[in-house]
Formats: structure tokens, sequence, C-alpha cells
């Protein structure tokens, strides 16, 4: 009896393993022939970016050798690409003649690198990431040194740069989008993930959209981003995905989509051809990863060697990044969604960010980085979708933790613990030390603890532990004890350690924060995420990225949203003075807009009330035109500075209160605050401008200036104290700027200045007010920041800054229904 | 995802890029029952919601978006992107409608009843 021809195109990962299953089953069944495109036997292609790193040679990573096809009595055509399907003959043929006739046809045709229609694509040094001979001419570009740049923040790019990096290169990854592997990642992870490469010598551009490859005498020289940018390399890659290699299919009339359409048994739309690994399409998808081709090669095996009722039921995916020392894993559903629930742990001291996602007390996803032991367990619990309800509590440890724990009450695993076990490591303090502290010292509370051993008092990750050593040493006297009050339900920490932190550690973004910080959500929430970023922006006002996202609207936009959606435009007016051109501007703008209400508000301007969102940047331009700025009306920050006409016309004036107002105005407009700060200036003690229920307030007599502060007319009602007083208005400015920086340094977000008085005491600010050396740094401090921030906010959106930010998506949908 | 193909009584209209829109932002439409907020959350998610707070109609797509939640610009009402529903204190008070999206490769549709 004849043997059945099986026929394999693709010599590599699918076509080979396809065949091997086949054997297992079934060794004489098939007289075998695989044709291939490469020059050589098949090999692990996953394993390539060990290759390109020279951690791993060829010769490591080869799956099947010459001996292998020999023993099966296989017929190897390498080098060989097949050109033409004959699907009524059963007939493939390559483009040198060789033929070969079958039974039954695999198609393993794998993918081809997506290659970008960029100008200069065809440039030498010009490569994509796919086969042995990438690597090859990617290791004689290192071997040259000099710059790489590689396009495409995903799995593959990233190990590519890592790769040519470990190989002396300078490389650099442009991506597109603002995460690195965002498919996979989120942005914790993706935060960690690129310091971590950072350390390693590979930059990454988030971001960045490619705009043209730059060539000298035929050879590529660097890369021009849509901005302007351009970053200079001997040698470019492109990893921006892979296409299913679909075209021998297509040629010979099967159904195509994505890829090769296949059915749960891999059949192709002719039952005698079958498709496996990343040019198959089942149910939808196209695979690019390892694991579903092993998947689909096992139920190829078996249709072909006669095994009922096989089905292929498509893969849940997981990633692992191959970059030494850099552990991350993903699975899953990952980023949550509808109904779901995050659990999150992070150890900022071993860089360790871990996010379960939970959905009706089951596993739906994962992100692991730093830490991926426990990876393969979440994807066993996510895969059998086993009720996980009861090992909440401990499920984010781990499976050593949870196992160990299970049914164990906390308090008595506490006391279970050796007293040399270490409960803080910050500060190195065991159990026996706060249990001997606890009871020699009487001490009752956390706050004792803290303050007698350190144990918690550093990152506090270890409160809980100490709260149960408490309970469990003190029984019924340990009452639980809240520490400072956390800023929001993401963390345990209060204001002060956060901004201390922020600027101890030099920590200088919203992630960085939350990681160092160990925040027990992904990415915050509307209350922390405003407050961090205001931290940021004050304490690197040169360096930090304001986080548009992390804004209220009114500050977004710029303007006031009002009960019914429509916003508030108040310019600003310095000290309150205007002029007759400003208001026929603002008339003209209250004609032409069709604005429904102008009022004259307490703070001596006019609000323009009513105006559509859309509205808003052609507004500002009009109001820009007659040289009026934003007001900040809608700012935590300086809003007006009000004044009375003092020695210019005030039969009582004393000093010039109007020009100091306008003074005080011009050099503090824009600066961000805790909370809104507003100034008044008052020309005598008679006090027109109500000085003495402002944040700050001045009120000038004969002999100088008298500065009061903490005064508030809103939801509380509280008359200023006066602070400090001086003789010249220089020095009235650099004591105003020098209290608004202190407390843009030591306020907590939301925190008006009256409240920040009162918790660390008029004292302690009149003291480094008026310590020359001291106030003179604050308002050095000072005067920095705004270097950054007096802008006019209002110019910018006009000139096309956020423009997404007022146009709406479409029109279609009014179109369509119009 | 599939609901594109299914429903005939659905007429989808593209209206743009999944990328148009704002990490951890929103951007509006002007649908025939009245504005639609179009969401993306920080990790890539897009959620269409009708653009009115259940509270006090507010417009959602002008909040801060945190994970896959929304809270309202004028009184601080966390809304559930997915479901429209009012979380935490508010929850069970209201729900904004969930208008119909699908991508498909990176492309928005919005999912119209025709009529």
């Amino acid at each position: 009896m004849t043997k059945e021809r099986l026929v394999v195109i693709g010599n590599g990962m699918a076509g080979c393993r396809a065949v091997e299953e086949v054997l297992k089953r079934d060794p004489d069944r098939y007289e075998i022939t695989i044709f291939g495109t490469e020059p050589r036997v098949n090999y692990d292609r996953i394993m390539l970016s060990p290759v390109l790193a020279g951690e791993k040679a060829f010769a490591d990573i080869v799956l099947n050798d010459e001996a292998w096809y020999r023993d099966h009595a296989i017929t190897l055509h390498t080098g060989c690409a097949v050109s033409q399907i004959d699907r009524e003959a059963r007939v493939v043929r390559a483009s040198n003649g060789t033929q070969a006739a079958y039974d039954r046809l695999i198609l393993a045709t794998g993918s081809d690198p997506v290659r970008l229609p960029l100008p200069g694509a065809d440039l030498a040094g010009v490569v994509t990431f796919r086969d042995l001979d990438d690597v090859e001419a990617m290791v004689a570009a290192a071997d040259a040194g000099g710059e790489a740049v590689v396009i495409g923040g995903g799995l593959l790019g990233l190990e590519a740069a890592y790769g040519l990096a470990r190989r002396g290169m300078r490389a650099t990854v442009i991506h597109l989008m603002d995460v690195l592997m965002e498919r996979q990642l989120d942005e914790s992870a993706g935060f960690l993930l690129r310091s971590a490469l950072t350390d390693r010598g590979v930059e990454t551009v988030l971001g960045a959209q490619s705009e043209a490859i730059l060539g000298e005498n035929g050879k590529v020289s660097g890369l021009q981003l849509k901005d302007g940018r351009i970053i200079p390399c001997s040698l470019l890659v492109m990893a921006v995905g892979i296409r299913p290699n679909t075209a021998l299919a297509a040629g010979c009339g099967l159904t195509v989509g994505r890829g090769v359409v296949v059915d749960d048994q891999m059949r192709t739309s002719d039952p005698a051809v079958f498709a496996i690994g990343e040019c198959a399409e089942h149910r939808g998808v196209a695979y690019g990863l390892v694991a579903p081709i092993w998947e689909m090669c096992r139920t190829l095996a078996d249709v072909l060697t006669g095994v009922d009722d096989c089905a292929y039921g498509g893969s849940v995916l997981q990633t692992r990044l191959k970059v030494s020392g850099v552990d991350v894993f993903s699975a899953g559903r990952f980023s949550g969604g509808e109904g779901c629930e995050d659990v999150v742990f992070r150890d900022a001291g071993r860089g360790v960010y871990k996010r379960v996602v939970l959905d009706q007390g089951r596993v739906a996803g994962a992100v692991l980085f730093g830490d991926v032991i426990d990876g393969g367990w979440y994807f066993d619990l996510m895969k059998s979708q086993a009720d996980v309800s009861e090992l909440r509590e401990t499920l984010i440890f781990g499976q050593a933790v949870t196992e160990a724990l299970r049914g164990v009450d906390p308090k008595s695993a506490v006391a279970a613990m050796a007293d040399s076990q270490e409960i803080c490591g910050c500060n190195g303090v065991c159990k026996g030390a706060i249990t001997t502290a606890i009871g020699d010292l009487g001490l009752t509370t956390l706050e004792d603890v803290r303050a007698h051993t350190k144990a918690s008092a550093s990152c506090g990750s270890c409160t809980p532990l100490v709260e149960k050593l408490l309970a469990v040493t003190l029984g019924d006297a340990f009452q639980a004890q809240t520490g400072p009050k956390p800023v929001c339900g993401c963390t345990h920490h209060g204001h002060e350690v956060v901004r201390k932190r922020i600027v101890s550690e030099g920590l200088k973004s919203i992630p960085a924060v939350m990681q160092a910080l160990e925040w027990a959500t992904p990415e915050g929430c509307a209350s922390c995420r405003p407050a961090l970023n205001y931290y940021l922006i004050c304490a690197w006002p040169g360096d930090y990225q304001d986080d548009k996202q992390s804004r209220f609207v009114n500050e977004r936009v710029h303007a006031n949203i009002q009960k019914d959606g429509t916003y508030s435009v108040v310019p600003r007016m310095w000290g309150g003075m205007t002029s007759p051109q400003e208001l026929r501007a603002i008339a003209d703008v209250a004609d032409k807009f069709a604005i429904p209400a102008v009022k004259v508000t307490g703070g001596q301007r006019i609000d323009l009330l009513g105006v559509k969102k859309d509205d808003l940047p052609a507004v500002w331009a009009d109001l820009n035109a007659a040289g009026m700025v934003s007001g900040h009306a809608y700012a935590k920050g300086l809003r007006t500075v009000k004044t009375c006409v003092g020695t210019d016309w005030c039969r009582f004036g004393t000093q010039d209160s109007t020009g100091l107002g306008v003074r005080l105005e011009k050099l503090m407009w824009g600066s961000w605050a805790p909370a809104k700060v507003k100034l008044a200036v008052s020309g005598c003690p008679r006090n027109c401008a109500e000085a003495t229920c402002k944040d700050i307030g001045v009120v000038c007599v004969d002999s100088g200036f008298e500065i009061h502060i903490g005064g508030a007319a809103g939801l509380h009602i509280q008359g200023t104290q006066l602070l400090t007083k001086v003789a010249s208005e220089d020095e009235a400015v650099w004591a105003i700027c020098a209290i608004t920086q202190l407390y843009r340094e030591e306020g907590w977000y939301l925190e008006r200045i009256y409240k920040w008085m009162a918790r660390v005491g008029l004292e302690s600010i009149r003291a480094q007010v008026e310590d020359p050396d001291a106030r003179k740094a604050l308002y050095d401090r000072f005067a920095y920041s705004q270097r950054f921030s007096r802008t006019d906010p209002w110019a910018e959106r006009v000139a096309g800054r956020h423009a997404d930010e007022f146009n709406p998506l479409s029109r279609r949908l009014e179109f369509e229904r119009a | 995802m599939n609901a594109m193909v299914k429903d005939p009584q659905i007429a989808w209209i593209d209206v743009g890029a999944d990328t148009d829109i704002p990490r951890r932002g929103a951007r509006r439409l002007k649908g025939p029952q009245g504005e639609i907020a179009i969401f993306r959350t920080g990790d890539g998610q897009v959620f269409a919601l009708m653009d009115a707070c259940p509270h006090k109609g507010g417009p959602l797509s002008q909040g801060i978006v945190h994970g896959a939640s929304v809270t309202c610009p004028l009184h601080g009402r966390v809304i559930d992107l997915a479901t429209g529903e009012s979380l935490g204190a508010d929850a069970g008070k209201g729900c904004a409608p969930v208008v119909p999206l699908e991508v498909r490769e990176g492309r928005l549709f919005i999912g119209l009843v025709r009529g």
C-alpha cells in the first residue's frame, strides 16, 4: 500500500512542529515533503532575540537538524519558494521547477514583517526583524558601532533594541503610542519597563510618529519625526508588526481574510488543504505568538491521523519579554473593564508592580513587572476560571503565600512569626524589637511605635503588620489609630509624605510617584491625580510636563464650566484697571458670539457667561487681539489682585496701592498653587479693597506696608492676621512672593492659605518671611517657577494647542440625520 | 464585535480613529438624540455614553477619566464608563445611557438605530 503524501509549505516553527506531532501519533502514515524559503534547517525563531543580544548562538536554537529530516525520511527543499498551488491536480510547484504532489497540504507560510511605506524605506541599513538573515545584518551593522533606531515599541522592537544595545550600539526606540507594549502593559508597568530599558542603554521616544528615513550615499543616516526632530542612525529596524503571508492561498482561490481562514480542525475552504501558525486566521483572530501555534499543531495532527472530535477552540494568550533582567508578564484582560476589580501590589524597593484583574471572583487577566514568578499561576487560574473569592486577601502575594496562609487568621500568622523576622524592610526593624519596645516603653499607638522604633515610618507598606502586632501584643488595650489622613483611597500616605518624597527622591512623573509610594490602584483617581500633577509642577517647574488629563475641566479648557455645560470667560484686568478699548472689545465679543450674560465680578473684572465650548478659542482670539489675557478665574492659582485708587486719586491714600496691585499681578499671574489665591491692596487703613479678608492682603500706611495673610470670605469667613510690616514697595513684593512660594511648597492640594496657616502656624511662616536669606531663597524659587508659567493659555490655544479639546470628534452623525 | 454584522436595525457610522481620543480623556459628538461622549481610558479602551450625568445633566465628556470611570465636572458623581451606572455612594441613583460603540481596526463606529 502506498503512503498518503503530506506536503508542508513552510519549514518554520509551525510546519515542523505539525510534522513532529503527526510523527508522534503515526510515524508511518505519510510520505512527507517540506518546502522552506530560508536556506537552512528549522530553528526557534523566538530565540532570535537572544542570538541578536549575543546570549545564544545559532547552533543553540536549531530545533531540527539535518539528521532529523533524514531519520524520518522527510524530503526537505530549502531555499525553495513555492510559487503555485494547483488544487485541481493536487500539486505544488516551486519557482525553481521543483514540484510535489499531495493528498494533504499544510500551509505554514508564517507572516511577513510590515514595512512602513516611509520615504527612504529602501535605503541600505533599513531592516526588519524576522529571520536569521535580519539578525546577521543587524550584527554586522552593530560591529561598526554607532546609533540604531528601532521603530516600534512592541515586544519585538524592544528585544531588537536591547540586543543592539548589548552589542554596543546606542539604541533608540520610536513608539507611536504613549505606553510601551501597550497591548500587553498598562501605564504603570510601561513606566517601569521604560526606566529598566533606559538603565540598559535603550532610549525610548513615546508618542512619536515617523515621517521620513534620511540617507546619505544610498545608506540610512537618520530618522525624521513628524514634529521635526531628527534622530541620527546607521541602522534602522522596523518592528511595527506582522502581516500573515497569504499570497499563495489567495493565488489558488482559498478563502482569505486577514489570514488564511480555517475552521476548528484547521481546515481551509478546501478540505485537502490546512493552514496553521501565523498565516492562519481562526475565528477572526490571527495569532503572532508561539503558544497558539503549538495548540493548532496538536489539533491538526489529530485530524491528520484520524482522531475524531478534536477541535481547536482558540487560545488564551500570555506574553513574556525576553530582555535579560527585565521580567514582564501579561495575560488576558489586564486592563480590566466592566464590573472588574483591580488588586494592585507595588514594592518600590524591588521595583515590583503587580496587577491582577478579577471579574466576578475569577481571574480575568494580570500584568506583572519585576516579579513574574506567579505569572504561570495566575495564567492557570485564568484559564481554569476557578473561583478565587476565598483567596482574595492574599492572591496578589502569589501562590506560596496564599497556600501557606490558607485558612490562617492573619493575627495568628503575625503571632507565629519569629522575633528575628523583619517587619519593616526600610528601616530594618524586626518583630522582637517592636514587641520589646511596646512592652518596655508602654507604647499604645502606631505613631508611638513609629517614633521609637521607626517601624513603618518610611514607606509605610508594613503599617498593617505593625498594627496587627500592636493588637496581638496589647490585646484589648490597642485601639487602631489612623495616621495622617491619606490623600485618597488610592494610598495610605498623607499629603505631607507625598510632597516630601517627590522632592527627596527626585520623582518626576505621576507613574513614578505611584510606584515609589506604592499606590494601591493602577492609575489613581480624580482626587489624587490632580494633586500629584500640582505637586510635580511645583517641585520641578522646568522639567515636569503638565498632564492635562489630570486636571479638572476648568483648568484644562481655561474657562469655568457652568451648570448647563457652557463656560464663563473672565479676561484679566490688572489690578482692576481697564480702558475704553478693552471695554469695547468685550462688548464686541459679547455681541458677536451672542453671549447671554455679562457681569461685574467681586474681583474687579468682567465675566462673560454662557459661552459655548466650541466658541472658546474664537472668543479668546478676539480678546487677545485687544491685548487681554486669561484672568485664570478658574485656576488653583493666582486669581485677582483687587485694589483701591490709592494716592493717584484718593485724598486719604498713603501709597500707590493701584500701582502695587498691578505690579504684583503682572509678576504673579499664571502661577499654580494648591488652591485659589486672591490678593488685595488697600491704600489706607480704611481698607476699601477689603484686603483683610483675602488670602494675602496689603494695607498701606504712611510708614510702609502691612502684610496680612489667611483671610477667607467664602464658605468660611475669617479676617486676616498681620504677618509682617515692611518699609518699601520692593520689600512688600518680595515678601508676598515669598509667602506665596512657601504656600506653594507646603500647602496640601485644595488647602487654602488660611487652612495652611492654621496647620503650620503663623510663626513658622513669619520666621521664613522675616529672615532675609530664607525670603530671598523663596523669592528666587518663585521667580524661577514663573519663567515657565507666565504665558497666556488663551493665546496658546488660539494658536492651535490642544485643538482637539474644543472640536467635536466628528460631524458625521449630524450629517447622517440631517 | 459582531453586533455590527448582526443587527440590521443599527446603522454603524465611522466617526474617527480611536487615537483621536486622548488617553484618560474624551471627545464629544452631536448625535440625533443629543450630545454623545466617547471616552478612552489610560489602557486604551473606548466607551460611549450620552454626554449627560444622571445627577444634573453635567457634561461627562469634560470630567476626569480614571480607571474605567469618569468623575462628572459639575458635582463629582462617579460614573462607570462601561454601564453608565453611578458608582460609590450614588450607586443605584440613575445612569447615563450607553451608546453602541464598536472598534474595527482602530476605527470607531457609533451605532444609530434606523428609523
